[in-house]
């Protein structure tokens, strides 16, 4: 579903270039949910970037359903750290942002838009204002945004990191359900190893300065999946130390010349 | 005075409205009454500083001609007040949306505002009379800056994620501004109406200074020339009440269209 090939990126940042990303090649299959771990400033979101039209690789080709990615596609949707609600616009109207700027079927939204607030446990709010929620249901609203559009590609950014941990449980859960309702290829950054368990059918790590795809490890675990006891704890267990493993540094040791 | 904040803090909407409306009447009540007791404790002259009793003596003696010339102020001012947020508004938007046009304007208006308007007023009189237009144009020039700075600071400080979020979609510019840009400014292009709104006043008054021969201004130069200090009072008095409604006017108006600007910022 998305492929990237060979994708490199420098910025030119004010002091001298900053080599974000370095032949990168990775392929995210149809409906599976790719999670993104890395530390920080290692290209994360600027490969999300990519994937969504909304940056130009150095070099390498990004696909998105086998087309070479130019600019922001309907069927790709980004959702942010933040909410990025906006704030005169009520819950429902925020929802339906992306229905007016793409110009989409209204009635059918609508209904749509009711159907996946009610989802994220949203119904009866549709006409409060951004500032009149906490910042769990702001960003259910936004989840309900970027999933209005019907995607076929769903990218997030960090989407839970600014919640509280057990919000953020709910909401990981919550996307599984969704998930489960209708089929979507995900690729989901964050910094908690948990989550990245949790989530993703695989997890792609990356390595910082430049940016470099250290690992890719498959999480074969039965789903739906909870934090809590559960029957897999040990293979649970088992990624996460790997996972740990890979972001932490390793102790200073001498690289040689290299 | 312990009962204040007592009241605040129960805060329901009976008790905050009389708040608010109460807390400034008691203090123009105490100014007056001050005002009062010093001219009768220092025995001032009535055409130095007049007592109140005099000067509301004078407005119910010509309250006609009064409110006559209030209109003209208020006409003037209101009409330069809407020109300068037709052409201010215009004029921020090109600024915040081309880099060339801000390099080729900026300096340009700046250098214009520092000129003092005082000095313009004269000129003006002779380029289009002693009729309504020099004030029009004048309350133009004192409100047209503050709405120009301040809609192209708001249209600039749209924040960098609400700009991806409509870049995702791949909006055009005309999307971007409509649904996102200019909504997000508006909050701070009331601050520069209110401002400005609050010059406006000020700008149709120094024009009637100048030459005129109608307006609040006209009436206070009349009166200072027959020591009738009770009517400039009066005049004076006028002016405030023009600037504090038309200020509250655009604050109720804020209220209503921006309710969610307060929580915001
Ligand atoms: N517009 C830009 N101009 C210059 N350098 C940039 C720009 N955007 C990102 N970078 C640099 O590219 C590198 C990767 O940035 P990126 O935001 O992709 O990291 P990240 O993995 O998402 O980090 P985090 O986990 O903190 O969000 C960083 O070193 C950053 O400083
Ligand atoms: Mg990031």
């Amino acid at each position: 579903m998305i492929k990237l090939t060979h994708v490199s990126h420098v910025f030119a940042g004010r002091q001298g270039e900053v080599h974000a990303l370095d032949d990168i090649t990775l392929e995210v299959r149809r409906n599976e949910l790719v999670t993104l771990v890395g530390r920080s400033g290692c290209g994360k979101s600027t490969m999300l970037r990519m994937v969504a039209g909304l940056l130009r690789p150095s070099s390498g080709t990004v696909t998105v359903a086998g087309e070479p990615v130019g600019k922001p596609r309907q069927d790709v949707s980004f959702m942010f750290q933040r909410a990025a609600l906006l704030p005169w616009r009520t819950v429902l109207d925020n929802v339906l942002l992306p229905v007016e700027i793409l110009r989409l079927d209204r009635a059918a939204k609508r209904r749509r838009a009711h159907e996946l607030l009610e989802l994220v446990g949203l119904a009866g709010f549709e006409k409060r204002l951004p500032h009149e929620l906490s910042g769990g249901m702001q960003q259910r609203a936004s989840l309900c945004r970027s999933l209005i559009q019907d995607p076929l590609v769903l990218l997030m950014d960090e989407p839970f990191s600014a919640l509280d941990a057990l919000t953020r449980e709910e909401l990981s859960i919550e996307l599984q359900r969704i998930r489960m309702e209708r089929e979507m290829t995900i690729v989901f950054v964050t910094h908690s190893i948990e989550e990245a368990v949790l989530l993703a059918d695989r997890v792609a790590v990356l390595s910082p300065r430049p940016g470099r795809l250290r690992k890719i490890i498959d999480v074969d675990i039965p789903r739906p999946r909870t934090l809590g006891r559960n029957a897999y704890a040990d293979r649970v267990a088992e990624v996460s130390a790997e996972l740990h493993e890979l972001l932490m540094p390793a102790p200073m040791a001498p690289e040689g010349a290299g | 005075m312990t009962a204040v904040p007592r009241t605040r803090r129960i805060g329901s909407r009976a008790t905050r409205r009389l708040v608010d409306w109460g807390l400034p009447v008691i203090a123009l009540v105490v100014l007056v009454a001050l005002w009062w007791l010093a001219t009768i404790v220092f025995s001032i002259e009535q055409f130095l500083v007049p007592a109140p009793d005099d000067v509301i003596e004078a407005f119910i003696g010509q309250s006609g001609f009064l409110l006559e010339q209030t209109w003209v102020t208020l006409l003037e001012t209101v009409q330069g007040f809407a020109v300068a947020v037709v052409v201010g508004i215009s004029t921020a938007m090109s600024i915040a949306g081309s880099r060339l046009l801000e390099k080729m304007i900026y300096p340009l208006l700046l250098a214009v505002n520092a000129v003092p308007k005082i000095a313009i007023a004269p000129i003006l009189v002779v380029w289009l009379g002693f009729g309504p237009f020099p004030k029009i144009v004048m309350v133009f020039l004192l409100c047209f800056f503050p709405i120009v700075i301040s809609t192209a600071t708001g249209l600039k400080s749209t924040p960098a994620e609400l700009t991806e979020l409509v870049r995702s979609y791949d909006a055009s510019r005309l999307q971007v501004f409509v649904k996102v840009r200019f909504p997000y400014a508006l909050p701070q292009v009331m601050v520069g109406l209110k401002t400005a709104i609050s010059l406006a006043v000020i700008g149709a008054v120094i024009a009637e200074f100048v030459g005129a021969d109608a307006g609040l201004g006209f009436v206070i130069v009349q009166s200072g020339a027959s020591a009738d200090t009770p009517l400039a009072f009066a005049a004076m008095a006028l002016l405030g009440v023009i600037s504090i409604v038309l200020f509250y006017g655009l604050n109720a108006l804020e209220k209503v269209i921006l309710p969610w600007a307060e929580e915001n910022r």
